[in-house]
């Protein structure tokens, strides 16, 4: 009741002070609004760009493209390697919650072996986990249908087509075009080195071997990139744009697969090598080593069981003969040796020595016999006969009035002792010995001994078949030195380049009619009558010359006898030759190394033959195109090479 | 006179069923943006547009019902309702559903409701009433009671734990005897004492989770991946939107669902990704049209409870806007409170339109007083 007598003062003085209240109620709302507001005119003009760029980073993602890899042809355009398309099963293990239950399942639907689970798991552990990983490669038809029809229980598990190298002619050319194989560990800390990663985003395979190594670079291509829209889940809503990849450039070889089979062939059940090059250029016409082993395995992924059958074969199939087999070169740098002598006027044409079997210091007091070939000597042997015959006693002379220095110099000249420069990283130097060699080797001075052996290719002195087959070209060119390749051209996006060719320092101070005489008398070796490889060019359509070489595994006491029977087979005499055709103007230069096979005349000689005879049926002359010489004089490679 | 004459004329069925119609217009234009807006951050689900639709629709009847209902009634209720409000708060407590870790639903076997809901009007109400028995402004004593009024229900709403409605329900509290004239000089003691408050709020009433959003809230880039994902990419949403926004239906960060909560509590976020700037002027417009036109109603109005009652219904309303909007703009942490009449989803609108019928129906009962 005491309100009611104040109502209408109290009625209005309320109204006033609601009034006063509502008003700064306003004033707070709109000051709070300003507030609001001003936060948000910062986010949304001020910090504009910042927003912006961390909207497109959170759904703009950039997803790489592989490239195609460049394909590698023979000289008439047959594929030695291309990309098949093959279908394989996939995991990505970022998707997948229990792994092993996961690969329980599928295998249920697509078998899958002990060995393929294992490398899998092996393989996902260095990967990034949103990057899916075959499980299984090349997958069947059946496979592949089978799996679809479950593909919705498998969720981060699909089948993926992919292209995959494929080496169409199996083992013909392993050693030359090499192979691809999965990116390991090494690999990938190589290309990181090399700021080479990038590229290799999408990329699944690098070259292992041979051209496919060498020239990865090239075969590679640059990858392209596409961007995306992605949700939050990362699942791609949309490609925004695309920079198509750029293609790897496709390789071609002078090498004509029908050689490389024939020397399959040839050399089938034994262990050896065969090279044919074009003394002109230095291109390789046919590199093979025997035994070869089918690329195709190594791709996808080689199976453990059948890896260590390879790598622990007896007969390493791994080995590239051509490049890596280091064999006393034997009698066939006699030719070599006898040019030193003429050039040092030691010799001459007319030069004469008696042979009566053996050979013996002479003036020293030594009783050490140094044995021909043939026990009963050749009797009295001039410079001709001395390559026609392959007498030792000349060259044992020879080599111990031009001792180790000048040989040793004149050797490295034609290339021994180092790399030929093959655009293979398979390769070894083998051995040119020298004082300073021995010396560092076995901490012992080179003795005048040393020197006679090394006069007949033995001893210390190793070579490669390719060092031999360059050696010969320098021999043929008359003192140019010129690198062998295997590669003549690359066709990148459809524009066609020629390899230049390297020339190295000639060998120029030698007088052409020395060359000549070491010519004619090669020529001799093939043409006449008493020539070591008369009997295995007898009949052939060309005229060619060459030097045959049986290079002694096994020491013999000074008076014993050489025995096949009584030499264990892998102490017996390797056969090796060397030779080139037409005579007048070569074309070809061959070297054929065939691991304890016998003499060189009657076991390597043929070999060549054979080869020779295909090279001209082929008609392969007529099919190349020699590449100019470009005057750059290459210098000699000191890099390590793999394989050493 | 005329005019006013055509005026009369032209609402008066308006009028004869208590619609304000300016709030009523400010109402439906939140409406129909909501439904936009639901449609785009849902992903172009008709279906859930339909729901949304279906939700304001019912929002709308209950909004008349409640209309209709004279201001003297809820004057009466207000004591009734509170204690009922208190007792189910209290039920929930002890019966409660669990649902996302807080025990928020009461199950009458019927109906599933929230009685936090209730208290967003039970409490104003009650407030109103208690402090317009007495001469404004409030003498110490009563605003002592007031305190302990508003103190239950918001310590048993946070206890549950629902921060974001305690909030809400102690404001609509605080509002009326701010209005009722509390001394500012309270006010501003108040406020000194809020720092032991925040202390035992922290160390004792606060959830882990809770503790972790305003940790969050603090430096949220310090867990991108974790607790700061959801800031972080509603203010990405935000920012990226620009002054004129990405368009509609083009927000990559909500269509991609790098935002979460898009059509809930972040609804804003996508609403200003697709329309930027000069889309949040206008949305602050109409929120601004609405409040105004709130404010308005609670002067004019004849009768002491109604006044309290309007202004601290408008003034919650805003408070709403602010927390939602301060939230997911990075000014104030995430406490789960949805944008007013814009937000999917359930209990909110229907009080929302409940706190406006009460509105529209103080707004008309004035005139009829006059009249």
């Amino acid at each position: 009741m005491r309100r009611n007598s104040y109502q209408i003062q109290d009625h209005s003085a309320e109204a006033n002070l609601f009034a006063r209240r509502a008003i700064i109620s306003f004033v707070f709302v709109v000051c709070m609004m300003g507030v609001l507001i001003g936060n948000l005119y910062y986010l949304q003009v001020a910090s504009y760009q910042s927003y912006q760029t961390r909207s497109n980073d959170n759904r703009i993602k950039v997803q790489p493209i592989a490239p195609n890899r460049g394909v590698i042809k023979d000289i008439n355009g047959n594929v030695l390697a291309t990309n098949e398309p093959t279908f394989s099963l996939e995991i990505i293990p970022e998707l997948v919650d229990d792994m092993d239950e996961t690969i329980a399942a599928v295998s249920e639907v697509i078998e899958l072996s002990e060995e393929h689970i294992s490398a899998f798991k092996k393989s996902i552990k260095y990967q990034r986990r949103f990057k899916g990983m075959p499980i299984k490669t090349k997958l069947t038809e059946k496979e592949v249908a089978s799996f679809s029809v479950h593909q919705h229980k498998f969720p981060g598990v699909s089948i993926e087509a992919r292209l995959a190298r494929y080496y169409p002619y199996d083992s013909f050319l392993t050693h030359a075009v090499g192979y691809v194989g999965k990116i390991n560990k090494k690999d990938i800390h190589r290309l990181e080195q090399n700021s080479q990663i990038q590229n290799y985003a999408a990329t699944r395979s690098i070259g292992k071997l041979g051209i496919e190594r060498f020239y990865e670079t090239q075969l590679h291509g640059i990858t392209g990139s596409e961007e995306v829209e992605v949700n939050h889940r990362s699942r791609v809503i949309r490609q925004l744009s695309v920079t198509p990849p750029i293609p790897g450039s496709d390789l071609h070889l002078s090498i004509d697969v029908e050689m490389q089979k024939k020397a399959q062939e040839i050399l089938d059940g034994n262990r050896g090598a065969i090279v044919a090059m074009d003394p002109r250029d230095g291109s390789i016409l046919a590199l093979y080593s025997n035994p070869s082993y089918n690329p195709n395995y190594f791709v996808s992924g080689i199976s453990q069981k059948l890896y260590s059958k390879i790598v622990n074969s007896k007969d390493k199939p791994m080995l590239n003969r051509v490049t890596q087999g280091q064999y006393p070169p034997a009698s066939t740098v006699k030719p070599q040796l006898a040019l030193l002598g003429l050039h040092n006027k030691l010799i001459t044409p007319e030069t004469t020595i008696w042979d009566p079997g053996y050979w013996r210091f002479p003036n020293l007091d030594v009783k050490r016999r140094f044995r021909d070939w043939k026990p009963s000597g050749h009797g009295h042997v001039n410079l001709s006969l001395s390559i026609r015959q392959s007498c030792d006693i000349y060259y044992y002379d020879l080599a111990y009035r031009l001792g180790i220095d000048e040989i040793s110099k004149f050797g490295h000249r034609f290339g021994f002792g180092n790399y030929t420069g093959i655009d293979l990283k398979e390769e070894s130097k083998a051995n040119m010995p020298s004082r300073e060699w021995k010396k560092e080797r076995f901490k012992q001075p080179w003795y005048k001994g040393d020197t006679i052996s090394i006069g007949i290719g033995q001893g210390y002195w190793t070579a490669t078949p390719i060092q031999l087959a360059m050696a010969t070209s320098v021999m043929v060119n008359k003192g140019t030195v010129i690198e062998p390749r295997i590669v003549t051209g690359i066709t990148n996006q459809g524009e066609y380049q020629a390899t230049p060719v390297k020339i190295r320092e000639p060998i120029d101070d030698v007088e052409t009619e020395n060359w000549d005489l070491i010519l004619k008398a090669m020529y001799d070796t093939v043409n006449a009558d008493n020539g070591t490889a008369r009997s295995a060019f007898v009949g052939s359509v060309y005229s060619s010359a060459g030097k045959t070489g049986t290079a002694q595994l096994f020491s013999l006491g000074e008076d014993e006898e050489y025995e096949v029977e009584k030499v264990a087979e892998r102490q017996r005499d390797n056969a090796m030759y060397i030779g080139f055709a037409p005579f007048d103007s070569p074309s070809i230069v061959i070297v054929v190394a065939v691991e304890n096979a016998g003499g060189g005349g009657s076991n390597a000689a043929p070999i060549a033959r054979q080869m020779m005879d295909l090279y001209f049926a082929l008609g392969i002359p007529s099919k190349r195109k020699v590449a100019p010489l470009i005057d750059i004089v290459a210098p000699v490679s000191t890099t390590v090479k793999a394989g050493e | 006179m005329a005019k006013t004459e055509h005026e009369k004329r032209r609402s008066s069925l308006f009028f004869r069923f208590h619609i304000d119609i300016p709030l009523l217009l400010g109402i439906l234009t939140l409406m129909a943006l909501s439904m936009c807006v639901v449609y785009s951050a849902g992903g172009q689900n008709m279906d859930m547009v339909i729901r949304q639709a279906v939700r304001l629709g019912i929002g709308i009847v209950v909004m008349i019902v409640v209309a209709q209902i004279s201001p003297f009634t809820y004057q009466k209720w207000a004591p009734h309702l509170y204690i009922l409000g208190v007792a189910f708060l209290l039920a929930v407590l002890l019966f409660g559903d669990m649902g996302k870790g807080a025990q928020r639903w009461l199950d009458l076997k019927i109906v599933k409701f929230q009685p936090s809901e209730v208290m967003k009007l039970a409490l104003p109400m009650m407030m109103a009433w208690f402090l317009s028995v007495f001469t404004l402004p409030p003498s110490s004593k009563n605003t002592l009671f007031s305190f302990i009024i508003i103190a239950i229900p918001t310590l048993l709403i946070a206890k549950q734990p629902d921060l974001g409605t305690a909030i809400l329900v102690a404001s609509s509290g605080f509002f009326v005897l701010f209005l009722a004239g509390l001394r500012f000089r309270i006010i501003i003691g108040l406020l000194s004492a809020s720092v032991p408050f925040l202390y035992i709020l922290w160390n004792f009433l606060m959830h882990g989770y809770q503790k972790q959003r305003v940790l969050t809230f603090l430096n949220p880039e310090s867990d991108p991946l974790g607790s700061g994902y959801h800031i972080i990419q509603s203010k990405i949403a935000i920012g990226s939107g620009g002054t004129n926004g990405k368009g509609f239906l083009h927000g990559t960060q909500s269509q991609l669902e790098f935002l979460p909560e898009r059509h809930t509590d972040f609804i804003f976020s996508v609403f200003s990704e697709e329309f930027g700037f000069i889309g949040v002027l206008m949305l602050m417009s109409v929120y601004a049209f609405i409040i105004a036109r709130g404010i308005y109603i609670a002067v004019r109005a004849q009768e002491g409870f109604a006044k309290l009652l309007a202004g601290s219904l408008i003034l919650t309303f805003f408070v709403y806007l602010f927390v939602n909007i301060g939230m997911v703009s990075g000014l104030l942490p995430v406490v789960g409170v949805p944008l007013p009449l814009v937000s999917y989803g359930g209990t909110s609108i229907v009080t929302l339109m409940a706190s406006f019928g009460i509105l529209m129906a103080i707004s008309t009962n004035k005139r009829l007083l006059a009249s």
